[in-house]
């Protein structure tokens, strides 16, 4: 007897969600990311008006002034979704983990000049203040947002802030002691170098408009604020003075940094792209923090570079300039 | 000359892979099994990092693509960056 081994081929009738096929034209596979966010949006059929805000819907496109005619436009080149956005810092973790565990390990804190630790522990510890405030802003943003490409990543943007909060303590206490992180709060609070960006952070928190607020916080505080700090003050100075231990246990802050930069620039471009209203308000948004953003970091730079402070930002400043003029949203210097 | 082909999986992983390799091999043909897809190509066929990449959004190492390989001919020509297949050497 003979046995013959056949295979079928079974095809499937469709091959994605029909609300997915109508947004990547037409009925073809997706992959998980689409499917994660494309038309994830609530938008109709909503119950009452929430009763703190009566002129909005629950989910509505006017909070913000940006109108677009198609919110999944926003998306992700990262093609960030729960599943590759967990497994993605999963894997980071375990490199910062391995970090911490190499600069305990062989007492690489004991050998750090003791100027370049100070440093370190003056500059980067009441900066866990700016990255909660930063977890705060863009969970609003996910709140208040519209389009759930949009929402789904400004989430994930906010729980990057708070492990980077979480790293910059366990750096404080890796350095030096609970005590220590205590002071920084206190300088945060009081010291005069910190109060601009105190200022500075605490009006970005009650900003209604969420794109607004994603220009401000995610592209503009901290498209200036990382490539100083983490960039110039520890990649650079502090490991010139044999400070390369602080700079591996701030190493994920570096590449989520550049990574992020992507989503953020995807999202600035979609939105001045769509129109010249957009371009315009997006333009004046720029425009309008990054005054404030250079004002209230340059104590900072100052506390963090002494006398070369100025040359220092001024290359950041070009740098950021240089990003804002490729998305085009940087206007007539009024 | 002769033809070289590349199995692999017919998977979430995969999708990106073969839409790299479509995309960089004009000519190419994708032939659909159970659980697999196969892309044949006329003497040479490149899978370059760059495009895969460019796919996903996220970096990529080739060596990846060897979880999902079923089955593969011609000669190797492999680094960091692009993987091919042909019958010259």
């Amino acid at each position: 007897m003979t046995v013959e081994l056949k295979t079928v081929a079974i095809t499937p009738l469709r091959h994605t969600f029909t609300h997915v096929a109508a947004l990547i034209g037409g009925d073809k596979p997706a992959s998980r990311y689409q499917e994660a966010v494309l038309g994830a949006q609530p938008d109709t059929n909503f119950h009452y008006r929430p009763t703190w805000d009566p002129d909005h819907e629950l989910f509505d496109r006017k909070r913000t002034a940006i109108v677009m005619r198609e919110w999944n436009a926003f998306k992700d080149p990262r093609q960030l979704y729960y599943g590759t956005w967990t497994m993605g810092r999963a894997r980071q973790q375990d490199a910062m983990e391995s970090n911490f565990e190499f600069v305990e390990d062989r007492g690489l804190v004991a050998r750090l000049p003791h100027e370049v630790a100070e440093r370190a522990l003056d500059v980067l510890l009441p900066l866990r203040h700016a990255a909660w405030a930063a977890n705060m802003n863009n969970s609003a943003i996910c709140a208040y947002g519209y389009g759930a490409p949009f929402t789904s990543a400004a989430m994930f943007h906010a729980m990057d802030h708070l492990g980077i909060a979480q790293y910059l303590t366990r750096l404080g206490l890796t350095l030096s002691d609970p005590a220590r992180v205590a002071a920084a709060k206190q300088a945060w609070l009081a010291a005069p170098a910190w109060q601009p960006l105190r200022r500075l952070t605490e009006d970005t928190l009650v900003v209604s408009d969420w794109f607004e607020l994603f220009v401000a916080q995610d592209f503009v505080i901290d498209g200036l604020l990382y490539p100083l700090v983490y960039g110039v003050v520890v990649d650079d100075v502090l490991a010139a003075k044999g400070g390369t231990a602080i700079a591996m246990l701030t190493a994920f802050m570096t590449e989520w940094h550049a990574d992020s930069a992507k989503w953020v620039d995807a999202q600035v471009k979609v939105a001045a792209t769509e129109s010249d209203a957009n371009r315009a308000l997006i333009a004046g948004w720029v425009r309008a923090w990054r005054g404030r953003a250079l004002e209230a970091l340059a104590p900072v730079a100052k506390l963090a570079l002494d006398d070369e402070a100025p040359g220092y930002v001024a290359g950041v400043i070009e740098a950021f300039d240089a990003r804002c003029a490729k998305l085009g949203v940087i206007g007539p210097v009024a | 000359m002769s033809n070289v082909f590349i199995a692999l999986q017919n998977n979430e992983e995969t999708r990106p892979i073969i839409e790299a390799i479509l995309a960089d091999n004009p000519g190419s043909a994708r032939s659909d099994a159970p659980g697999m897809v196969r892309v044949d190509a006329a003497d040479r066929l490149v899978i370059r990092r760059e495009t895969i990449e460019a796919q996903t959004g996220q970096p990529f190492d080739l060596q990846y693509l060897h979880v999902n390989l079923i089955s593969l001919t011609g000669y190797i020509d492999e680094d960091d960056d692009q993987l091919t297949l042909s019958w010259s050497h």
